[in-house]
């Protein structure tokens, strides 16, 4: 059971958003500037970033959502998404995006961590300051939606039909968008 | 020197938010409302609780602006130096420091909160948003906080500098930036 009284039958992120209309209009924005909006690295490359950070801080509901979303931008390619939280060093991705795992991996543990030997690597393999950038923040912000899910101790159904049918169509249409299916709309809007 | 190249003579997270103006919204409201929007808690309770959470980062820029904010809305910086070193003696409610208590554990990660801490919270009064707030404000600045060191941003050791920004965001909040170029 959730540590506070959330709405019944919504799983993870959910539940909280519903709960609280006026903080998800902001979370759900940055979610989508940070992983739908256009940009020089593809939905699919920034979901594999979001899903790495969230299996390093043990997210259930976030690591499989994720997962899932960035399956259905890579052409259903589970095994590619379990091979990046695996060992990404050996998957069958960019260099340039390994050197940004590398980068994302060194924010999860803490800011400090990340170092200018890291950007380097980074920036040899082609990242520019905007890819580096969006990499830290990425990672920066799955280390709040991952505390904000578990610290709430939402429901998070181990169902994996369930998260392939949501990520297909959160990557079709979006964070924002696919928001409107959980939260109540009116209150969202006394909130914005 | 930033890992990026930023605007110059922008501080700590100002620097990032004006390189991409994009994620800049969003970042900037979740804060304004979790902080100064009105609230069952105050918001010199909250900015104290960003602040611990920001202290146990090791944010130079962070604990020092919003400190600086805590102080301007509390009208006395001794107690927020004694949330850092020792919350538990602060001359704070009861019910502030069962919610530091959640803070804490959310900043080491979020299955560290128990279910004992949010029936010590709720004992003290602390409703199901103050929770739940809790719980995002430690998790919004476990971002902020990488983010700001994450990019090795410039964070000039400035009192008068923070004391500034401080009075700024504890009066008009989040939405506009607190220093300028």
């Amino acid at each position: 059971m959730a540590h506070i009284r959330l709405p019944d039958g919504l799983q993870g992120i959910r539940a909280a958003m519903a709960f609280r209309p006026e903080t998800a209009k902001p979370l759900n924005e940055l979610a989508e500037a940070l992983l739908h909006a256009p940009n020089s690295l593809t939905a699919g490359e920034r979901e594999l970033i979001a899903t790495y950070v969230s299996s390093l801080n043990d997210c259930y509901f976030c690591q499989t959502v994720h997962g899932a979303i960035a399956a259905a931008h890579l052409a259903g390619d589970e095994d590619l998404v379990r091979r990046v939280k695996v060992d990404f060093g050996q998957a069958a991705i960019s260099d340039k995006l390994k050197t940004l795992l590398v980068i994302a991996g060194r924010v999860q543990k803490g800011g400090k961590n990340v170092t200018s030997a890291d950007v380097e690597a980074a920036r040899k393999a082609g990242a520019t300051d905007v890819e580096i950038h969006d990499t830290v923040l990425i990672a920066a912000a799955f280390c709040m939606y991952n505390r904000y899910v578990d610290g709430l101790d939402t429901w998070q159904p181990h169902d994996e039909e369930l998260y392939r049918q949501r990520g297909k169509k959160t990557a079709k249409e979006g964070y924002v968008s696919m928001s409107q299916e959980y939260i109540p709309q009116q209150k969202q809007e006394q909130g914005a | 020197m930033p890992h990026i190249s930023l605007p110059e003579q922008l501080p700590g997270i100002s620097s990032a938010l004006a390189f991409r103006p994009e994620t800049a919204k969003p970042l900037r409201e979740l804060a304004h409302i979790l902080l100064h929007e009105p609230n069952s808690l105050s918001p010199g309770e909250r900015e104290l609780i960003a602040t611990y959470v920001s202290s146990l980062n090791d944010c130079y820029f962070c604990q020092t602006s919003h400190g600086a904010a805590a102080a301007c809305h509390l009208g006395d910086g001794d107690t927020v130096k004694q949330v850092y070193a020792n919350f538990e003696e602060a001359p704070i409610s009861e019910k502030l420091k069962r919610l530091l208590v959640i803070a804490g554990q959310v900043q080491r990660g979020g299955k560290n909160v128990t279910r004992q801490a949010v029936d010590a919270a709720r004992e003290q009064g602390a409703t199901d948003v103050e929770i739940h707030d809790t719980v995002l404000i430690a998790a919004a600045f476990c971002m902020y906080n990488r983010y700001v060191d994450g990019l090795a941003t410039w964070q000039p050791r400035d009192e008068h500098l923070y004391a500034q920004m401080g009075a700024h965001l504890a009066r008009e909040g989040y939405q506009t930036p607190s220093v300028r170029p």
